[in-house]
């Protein structure tokens, strides 16, 4: 399938991708490339064929609830771009 | 200069000729010689090393090293995170994250004595079969310098193949152990789905992912595999199997009698190199001429394992990356009014090319409109896949196949290309839609001197029949140390 301009800057938004205008044309066209490609499944009559998410026949994995020693604050902060009074620091929201 | 097992320094080790620290100031001497040729790690742990080392002599010294290969030296995957030392997943996003904690796999090394001495350059966030889309510079292959090692786990091949370190840890989404471990001359190892735990593995698909050892004989692959396996509470997805001890029971098979699978669809020699096909058709005497019994199978499905992958993979990554939006941890773009434009700033500065593509992908594959088209689409066909591996492994024991179409090929060839880089995953993608296990064992060299390697597949678990029958083959083959690679001579 053919994608637009237009298509490729919907799913940048999505993405929290911000992209110029030169990427915008370069991802446009190879994206275009990759979905075609991939359109080779169409080939395939799956009805009927039950969807595989994941490898291995697991469900309803349990662990014993128990209280464990979490990372403390400074440590769970080590990393953050900003920070204050004890949490993280961001732009405006609202 | 030879290349040493890990299992051999272990003996040394036991017997005093060498001690831990005496390995450690070796490799790492080594890694500062020949680093700026290779450019296997973004973090040599040069003094994490050493103090590790200097703990393991201490221990041995009192009568209680935490087990036979403490003191051996072992780089990891830089996607796998240490707690103190920087995980960067080859990206800029996380160039100055410093983990506070370990993932489990590192805690098991640990937990073993084995000394960490550096983090492996990957292709960024583990995205690519070349080590090329690496933030911080490619690696070259240690047989020629102007090859690619293949990727993703790039330089836990280099590291190991150029003599700096005796073992490494990689990591395979689709192939990304296996293939490097072929173009760069070594075993590598896909365990089953769920045999190795992925927390603190940073995510890229992980429906797909496992960490596995790269080594230079089945033996090593053995032990570090051991050390390695077993179920983890915090990882839900780990399977609470009993391990086995593998090396111990590695010589225990026997080829003979053994039905061994050939898909006719990965021997089609559509565009295969004729050397790698020679290779593969010399191997599969070597089967047979062990008693092996070569069936010819049909897997029909794998034709549409390329496609069926990269809908799979996008999908999973671009919701796992979503974390990494300049808020809690990372880097973050500077200057930005709102929390939105903070997220995508950070995003769009923050990741190379190949990593934004695959989230525009997987976006792209899983968003309204399109979801039912692409991505449930590919998730049946991964039942059709799963479907083929079951029916051919009712028939037989193992399957075989090639691990790439071509021996490394040069920096910068397929780069320009997406699709070009993807179809080079041909012949290991499918192995991780199914889940099973699967190896690369070398197997030749081609005319120019380039190690080759063929794949060998098992069932969900089978991890000691596919070790025991790679260990013969490979003592019928007998690679390994007879030839070591240019620049591990240095």
């Amino acid at each position: 399938m053919a994608l637009s301009a237009k298509d490729v800057e919907h799913v940048a938004l999505l993405s929290r991708l911000e992209l110029g205008p030169e990427e915008t044309r370069k991802f446009t066209d190879e994206l275009t490339k990759i979905f075609t490609y991939v359109e080779q499944l169409d080939q395939l009559d799956v009805s009927g064929v039950p969807p595989t998410a994941h490898p291995l026949p697991m469900k309803d994995v349990f662990r014993e609830d128990v209280v464990r020693t979490p990372l403390s604050n400074s440590e769970a902060l080590s990393n953050a771009p900003e920070k204050e009074d004890g949490c993280f620091r961001v732009p405006q929201i609202v | 200069m030879s290349l040493h097992t890990a299992h051999a320094l272990a003996s040394q080790l036991a017997d005093g000729t060498t001690t831990a620290v005496a390995l450690a100031n070796e490799y790492l001497e080594r890694i500062a010689r020949t680093e700026p040729t290779l450019h296997s790690f973004v973090t040599v742990m040069r003094a994490e090393a050493l103090a590790a080392a200097e703990a393991s002599d201490a221990r041995r010294a009192a009568g209680k090293p935490l087990s036979r290969f403490d003191g051996v030296p072992i780089a990891i995957k830089d996607n796998m995170i240490t707690r103190g030392t920087r995980t960067t997943c080859s990206s800029r996003i996380l160039e100055n994250f410093v983990p506070p904690y370990d993932g489990t796999v590192v805690g098991k090394l640990r937990a073993a004595g084995l000394v960490p001495i550096g983090k492996t350059n990957l292709d960024e966030f583990a995205m690519g079969s070349s080590t090329e889309n690496s933030a911080f510079g490619r690696s070259k292959n240690p047989w020629n310098p102007d090859l690619v090692p293949g990727g993703s786990s790039g330089g836990s091949a280099t590291c190991v193949a150029g003599g700096q370190a005796p073992w490494s840890l990689g990591s395979d989404t689709g192939g990304s152990i296996r293939q490097p471990a072929s173009f760069c001359g070594l075993v590598g190892f896909k365990p089953t789905y769920g045999r190795v735990s992925r927390y603190g593995l940073v995510a890229f698909a992980s429906s797909l992912d496992q960490i596995g050892p790269m080594t230079l004989d089945v033996e090593d692959t053995a032990e570090l595999l051991s050390i390695i396996s077993g179920h983890d509470p915090l990882d839900s997805t780990s399977a609470n199997i009993a391990v086995p001890d593998y090396a111990a029971e590695l010589r225990e098979g026997s080829l003979a009698g053994k039905r061994i699978a050939r898909p006719r669809e990965f021997f089609t020699g559509e565009g295969m190199d004729p050397e790698v096909t020679a290779i593969v058709e010399a191997t599969t005497e070597k089967l047979r001429s062990l008693g092996a019994e070569i069936v010819d199978v049909s897997m029909p499905h794998l034709q549409y394992s390329v496609s069926c992958y990269y809908l799979v993979a996008t999908a999973e990554a671009s919701s796992n990356l979503a974390r990494f939006d300049g808020a809690q941890y990372g880097f973050r773009a500077a200057d930005t009014k709102n929390i939105v434009e903070m997220f995508s700033r950070t995003r769009a500065q923050g990741f190379g090319p190949e990593v934004k593509r695959r989230i525009m992908i997987g976006t792209h594959a899983l968003s309204a409109g399109f979801y039912d088209a692409f991505y449930v689409k590919a998730l049946k066909v991964r039942t059709l896949i799963k479907q083929d591996y079951d029916k051919a492994l009712a028939q037989a024991d193992l399957i075989l196949a090639p691990t790439s179409p071509f021996p490394a090929f040069a920096a910068g060839a397929r780069s320009a290309d997406p699709l070009a880089m993807y179809l080079c995953d041909i012949f290991t993608l499918s192995l991780n839609l199914a889940g099973y296990c699967g190896l690369n064992l070398p197997a030749g060299y081609t005319s120019a001197g380039l190690p080759v390697g063929i794949q060998l597949f098992a069932g969900a678990f089978e991890e000691t029949k596919l070790l025991q029958a790679a260990w013969q083959l490979e003592q019928s083959i007998g690679v390994v140390g007879t030839r070591v690679p240019a620049l591990a001579s240095v």
